[in-house]
């Protein structure tokens, strides 16, 4: 932006205002109402604007003082919180390399094979989670294959319903959204760079670890990011081949649904939304934003 | 970038890339499979193959609901597509061209949607229409789909205007050419592409999305989450078969816009 500063014109407010107006008053708005309600009281009948910092407590208490609320949630928390770290670390090993053939090698190929890396993603979600029922069931294809290669004599139910389950299938569902911003970093890494780094007499493990790794991270920050906060709020995945026990989004959703106490749902996502600000603070400081 | 001997790299990357399509695609190839299944429950190898389940959908009274579901799902997707698409793009130029107060907060700041939960989202949205007084319903799901696909067309528009050089635009301008011409002219054609597959994104998006949907529906909803409320109740063939419907559309579709492309060369 080397010209400087633009007069503010009509050109400023016609492009900036539509937007502007929307997200404050869908978005930013509703944001803060969340806030505010999470401090209601509730009651079977009504939310009342009476103030009370009881959702939040309630949030953290113990099983004899709350026995509806419990200490529970807090595991409940971390555990989701695991879940979505080691997500993350997996999708990262597994778009790493195919980012870099993709980037480096695939040449003419490139653009036919990012379209089927999307091309899942353009059928359904829903499906592409309760395909997984159909696989890790206990009469579902995995056992089937595995009992046809003789690894099992009779079929497990241990494939589904837990947390290894919801871990593996929220790594296929994010994955796509690894491979794509680390594809494009590596893309705009100059080549010269690379080059330049190999005549200066770096070996290829050294130039990785000098060259290319900072220069990808902002890359690989974002889609870690995508992938982290994707996971953090999944649901949809632990309901369907989780186990009894609950994840955060979960917890929020029935929150909301079975038991109508809007306060205390909105206690917790708050309590989300502040972890996952720390957390994309401190991305931020890493480049994740550029 | 060695160019002699064995590219190792590039073979085990290859190979490896090839492993994860495959693993990417297996799990809907099996959705597609079960969808001609006659069970009851999840069992396989599947013993009767029949394509009942594609007719219920089609054109049996029980599959209603699914159809009616899925005319809501294109008519708010494509709507919030609309005007995602005309919010998004200008909020890129504003973003983009001009300097102003809280830019680069509110840069971020509008990216909030796509990077908190869908969860969040919904809840955020129905506390605040509960307390304005916006009753829930198709319309309530169409301002959420609409709110959370403008970041979607924004970022996607953003960095192909970050990109366009000005030169372009000011010779244009020496030339005589006005405002509208110079935007539909000059700035419209290069950003298309840009604008097109934010859209085509959002739409996608949207088309799929169930957290915020669920919160902001009564009654009348979208595809995704009928049948989310169909599959948590047990195994259908039905829910597969109206899904294996839809990709092998817009299959049909890209494969025709690839083909297109590639006849315009």
């Amino acid at each position: 932006m080397a010209e400087g500063v633009r007069r503010k014109g009509l050109g400023f407010w016609s492009s900036f205002l539509p937007g502007f107006t929307w997200m404050t008053a869908m978005y930013f708005v509703p944001l803060g109402a969340l806030l505010v309600y999470s401090f209601y009281t509730h009651t079977s009948r009504a939310d009342t604007p009476n103030f009370t910092t009881e959702n939040f407590r309630k949030i953290f208490a113990t099983d004899s003082e709350h026995p509806f609320f419990s200490r529970t949630n807090v595991k409940i928390f971390l555990l989701t919180f695991r879940i979505a770290f080691t997500v993350t670390i997996i999708d990262g090993l597994i778009a790493f390399p195919v980012a870099y053939f993709l980037a480096f090698h695939a040449g003419r190929l490139k653009q036919t094979l990012i379209m089927f890396i999307l091309l899942p993603l353009w059928s359904s979600y829903l499906v592409r989670i309760f395909s997984w029922k159909l696989i890790l069931e206990q009469h579902g294809l995995l056992n089937w294959v595995l009992i046809k290669l003789h690894i099992l004599s009779e079929p497990s139910p241990d494939f589904i319903y837990n947390t290894g389950a919801v871990t593996a299938v929220l790594c296929y569902v994010w994955l796509p959204f690894m491979i794509l911003p680390l594809t494009t970093a590596l893309e705009r890494l100059p080549r010269r760079l690379l080059e330049a780094s190999a005549d200066l007499g770096a070996g290829r493990v050294r130039t990785f670890y000098k060259i290319t790794t900072p220069l990808v991270m902002p890359g690989l920050l974002a889609g870690c990011m995508s992938v982290f906060s994707l996971s953090i709020g999944d649901y949809v995945t632990a309901d369907l081949v989780g186990s009894g026990r609950s994840v955060v989004g979960k917890l929020i959703f029935d929150r909301m649904g079975t038991y109508s106490n809007y306060p205390q749902a909105a206690a917790l996502s708050l309590c989300i939304m502040l972890v996952l600000f720390i957390i994309f603070g401190i991305l931020a400081r890493f480049g994740a934003f550029d | 970038m060695s160019r002699h001997g064995f590219q190792w790299g590039k073979w085990l990357t290859g190979g490896f890339t090839v492993l994860v399509l495959m693993f990417l695609h297996l799990p809907v190839m099996i959705a597609i499979v079960f969808s001609f299944s006659d069970a009851t429950i999840i069992t396989f190898p599947i013993e009767h193959w029949t394509t009942r389940a594609y007719h219920n959908v089609l054109f049996e009274p029980s599959g209603q609901r699914l159809r009616e579901s899925l005319g809501n799902s294109l008519m708010v997707a494509s709507a919030a597509t609309l005007v995602a698409c005309v919010i998004g793009t200008l909020t890129a130029f504003a973003v983009q061209r001009y300097r102003f107060f809280g830019r680069s907060f509110y840069r971020v700041a509008i990216a909030i949607p796509l990077l908190l939960p869908g969860v969040v989202t919904g809840i955020a949205m129905l506390v605040y229409f509960t307390m304005i007084g916006i009753r829930t319903g198709l319309v309530a799901v169409l301002l959420g789909h609409i709110t959370f696909c403008i970041p979607v067309v924004f970022s996607t528009v953003a960095s192909r205007v970050a990109r366009l050089p000005r030169s372009m635009e000011e010779a244009a301008a020496d030339l005589g050419a006005n405002l509208p011409q110079r935007l539909v002219r000059v700035v419209l054609p290069s950003i298309f592409t840009a604008m097109l597959s934010g859209a085509l994104l959002a739409f996608t998006l949207s088309l799929d999305e169930i957290v915020v949907t669920y919160f902001l529906s009564s009654g009348t909803t979208t595809l995704p989450v009928a049948i989310y409320t169909g599959m948590r109740l047990g195994f259908k063939p039905d829910n597969l078969a109206i899904i294996s419907m839809i990709i092998g559309v817009s299959g049909l579709l890209i494969a025709l816009s690839q083909w297109l492309v590639r006849e315009r060369r």
